[in-house]
């Protein structure tokens, strides 16, 4: 899923300062599931910013709602009544939920509520790690299910580097070294001979850097 | 002796079989050419070649390329050091061609440090192809003549290529191994990472030697002088694939304060004399780290020169 982090209340505050009524949109999507941006924490959300207003003798109007997904279309119009009456609308999903709505209504002013992070998964309660950098050619297949374009700090497909140091990477010690977990996998089921192989250089253009990607299926959408 | 594939100074004292001596110069944290010439006179008949560090720690400096170049001018031998931190393969091979126009004929390849440890932090990695990939891609544009895409180049840059080794880093076992890789993509010389743990650096090499990498390849042992405990402290800790054992510490402890530095060469000295016998070890790469002007003195007490001229 997409992770994301809610932004802090005083980024959220400055972006609305003027604002006198305000809408905050949760996403039931992999908002929610990160507890970050469902229905619950636009409800926290607006309660923080309604009281922030009253301590400040600026109160304002402030209600909530949420929709099933804000990356579509069909949930995006069930809002068409709501959006033309506020000053400002606050949008809880991950970066997509923000355009998508301003696309659809471009009127209307929406700013966002979480910095989106990355495409992962909890590790444990409350905490969530980078699985996949979305390249657009997955390559786990070499390297046993384990990702080094996302996961190693520099990318490799030739690891480790000698920054490698008791399975930690050189950027930080709560850095797991992919690599390490990589070469330890294939050691301990004899498989060793699979990284003496040759990759050459990645093809970076199903990846950002070929520009802003499209899927067209062409069944569905014809 | 074979073949060159350079023709630089550097292939040519290892081809006809001296035990080459290699220095370090990290470029200045300016446009100062004449700090960039206190660092690399000391250098001038002390070492076969002279490691231009490229941005080394993330740190800007002034361009390996361009510090490599005024030390062509100058008459001493760059080993241009190129990391894949911050160039795309575009960039790369562009100034593979810019370096070797200016006279370059040795390439070192590396990964790089991140640039979390660097004075920019913020700044975008790229790492387009890793520092195997980049051998590789040196070595199809010297024995191909080709870039990457396969277009033929007009007039190929002939660089003798080398890499790096960590016989230090996680995991040890595989070590070995990531240098055969190396190898086998088109190094022609290695420089390891500085040599502390001798015990270790022995089954490293031992290693090698079995699998016959460095009948393949020239092995050039890393040395750093061990400046100060401090030093030696900060590299045991806060260096990540450094491996420092206490007993280093323990000397460089247990001599008068103002004895310490001249200790650390002391040692630099005695693990040099061991790999001039040590099979497998065909040189040894000098990291003298902001201590060049101490070159020409390591030099003499190692008993490596005069080097050879050939």
């Amino acid at each position: 899923m997409i992770v994301a982090d809610r932004k802090p209340l005083v980024e959220i505050q400055e972006m609305v300062a003027n604002s006198r009524k305000i809408l905050v949109i949760g996403c039931k999507g992999c908002v929610t599931v990160c507890n970050v941006g469902g229905l619950k924490e636009a409800e926290i959300l607006a309660s923080s910013l309604r009281i922030g207003r009253n301590k400040n003798g600026k109160p304002m109007e402030i209600d909530e709602t949420v929709l099933e997904r804000q990356c579509d279309p069909e949930y995006i119009a069930q809002l068409k009544d709501k959006v033309g009456n506020y000053d400002a609308v606050i949008s809880m999903a991950c970066g997509v939920g923000p355009q998508f709505l301003s696309e659809a209504y471009p009127e209307q002013k929406f700013f966002p509520a979480v910095n989106t992070k990355f495409f992962g998964g909890a590790v444990q309660h409350g905490i969530w790690e980078e699985r996949c950098a979305g390249c657009g050619t997955c390559v786990i297949h070499h390297y046993d299910g384990l990702c080094p374009i996302a996961r190693c700090s520099k990318s490799l497909q030739h690891g480790p580097c000698g920054g490698s140091s008791k399975g930690k990477c050189e950027i930080a010690n709560d850095v797991v070294c992919i690599w390490d977990l990589i070469v330890r996998k294939k050691m301990e089921q004899g498989r060793l001979d699979d990284l003496r192989l040759f990759q050459p250089a990645k093809d970076w253009r199903t990846a950002r850097d070929g520009g802003p990607r499209r899927s067209i299926r062409e069944e569905l959408a014809s | 002796m074979s073949e060159l594939k350079s023709g630089s100074n550097l292939e040519k004292v290892l081809k006809a079989g001296h035990f080459a001596f290699t220095g370090e110069c990290g470029p200045p944290r300016g446009a100062n050419i004449d700090h960039l010439k206190e660092k690399y006179e000391p250098l001038k008949g002390m070492v076969d070649a002279v490691n231009v560090t490229d941005n080394q720690t993330a740190v800007v400096r002034m361009s390996s390329m361009a510090a490599s170049a005024l030390l062509v001018q100058a008459g001493l031998e760059p080993n241009y050091q190129m990391v894949c931190r911050d160039r795309n393969r575009l960039a790369m091979m562009s100034d593979i061609l810019g370096a070797y126009s200016l006279g370059i004929r040795n390439m070192l390849c590396l990964s790089g440090d991140h640039q979390k440890f660097g004075d920019h932090p913020q700044s975008k990695n790229v790492y387009d192809i890793d520092s195997m990939q980049l051998i590789s891609m040196v070595k199809k544009m010297r024995d191909e003549g080709k870039f990457l895409n396969e277009d033929e180049i007009d007039v190929p840059p002939k660089m003798f290529i080398g890499a790096a080794s960590n016989p230090f880093g996680d995991p040890f076992e595989f070590r070995i191994y990531r240098l055969a890789n190396k190898i086998a993509a088109g190094a022609d010389f290695i420089q390891t990472q500085c040599i502390y743990n001798m015990p270790k650096f022995r089954e490293f090499i031992k290693k090698a030697v079995d699998m016959g990498l460095t009948e393949k390849c020239f092995l050039l042992a890393g040395v750093t002088p061990m400046k100060s405990v401090g030093m030696a402290k900060y590299m045991k800790s806060r260096v990540p694939g450094m491996d420092v054992p206490d007993e280093i510490i323990k000397r460089l402890q247990g001599v008068d304060k103002k004895e310490v530095a001249d200790e650390g060469i002391r040692i630099a000295c005695e693990q040099i004399e061991e790999f001039k016998e040590m099979k497998g070890v065909a040189g040894v790469h000098l990291m003298a780290i902001e201590w060049e002007h101490r070159v020409p003195e390591i030099a003499e007490r190692a008993g490596v020169l005069p080097r050879p001229v050939i």
